[in-house]
């Protein structure tokens, strides 16, 4: 059995970071994303799909993605680390939303390269 | 089970049932405390949603007639009142969090700050969503 330190200086600190980076990347997003919205004003179809025609802004929706599964991921651990018992009940959950934001995450990519 | 064996915290202290005040109808959060609880609810809805809102992308780009069928469901008034709640859920999210960044370097850490910009995280996020609520509807 290996005997994981669960106390210390770092236990937890990666999780920590992923948050806040993942973060500050989806509000930063959101805000141009706004922006465009109120600014560009896409009205009709070929002007709403022209938006995500662009190499810039599949990138950076790209990278909104990847940051909203991470978030998502340290998110949901932590809520069902506080609430899921017994262990048992909260691995299968855990394992659950591993595997929907995996799936969301490749959904999102196919969404985003057919455009 | 072998009571000798029964892990203890120390030896020769026996553990006492800790007092537990979790009737949640009657716990009165402080309001940093509903600013947080209401942060980890609007997360956790969130979550939920990424896949309705994938379809709704998905529906909105993917071609003119699913663009009219991305429009009828977009307007039908649940649609919208679901939208105004994610609406509300993104904009908590969004202030809430900023707050806990702004606190993770030791601004508004004062009792009566973090009082105070809870109250303005709350009431600002409610104020975002109506906003949404009149231009949807």
């Amino acid at each position: 059995m290996v005997n994981r330190v669960i106390v210390g200086a770092h236990y937890g600190l990666r999780g920590w970071v992923v948050q806040r980076v993942s973060a500050v990347v989806m509000a930063l997003y959101v805000l141009v994303f706004i922006g465009i919205l109120i600014f560009g004003r896409p009205t009709n179809f070929s002007e709403w799909r022209g938006l995500f025609g662009g190499q810039v802004m599949k990138l950076a929706t790209l990278l909104f993605t990847l940051s909203l599964l991470l978030h998502s991921w340290v998110g949901m651990r932590d809520i069902l680390m506080d609430y899921a018992r017994p262990m048992s009940v909260r691995f299968a959950l855990e394992t659950l939303v591993a595997v929907l934001l995996v799936a969301w995450g490749g959904w999102a990519v196919q969404i985003l390269w057919s455009v | 089970m072998n009571g000798d064996t029964t892990p203890r915290l120390q030896s020769g202290t026996i553990r006492h049932p800790r007092p537990k005040y979790l009737d949640l109808f009657r716990i009165r959060l402080p309001v940093p405390g509903l600013a947080s609880i209401l942060h980890r609810i609007s997360g956790f809805g969130l979550f939920i949603a990424i896949p309705f809102l994938l379809y709704l992308f998905q529906l909105s780009i993917n071609s003119p007639e699913d663009y009219v069928r991305y429009r009828a469901i977009f307007a039908h008034p649940i649609t919208k009142l679901l939208l105004i709640g994610l609406a509300w859920a993104l904009f908590h999210h969004l202030f809430a969090g900023i707050r806990f960044l702004l606190m993770d370097v030791h601004i508004g850490l004062e009792l009566e700050r973090a009082r105070a910009n809870s109250i303005i995280v709350i009431i600002a996020a409610i104020v975002c969503a109506a906003a949404i609520g009149v231009l949807l509807w």
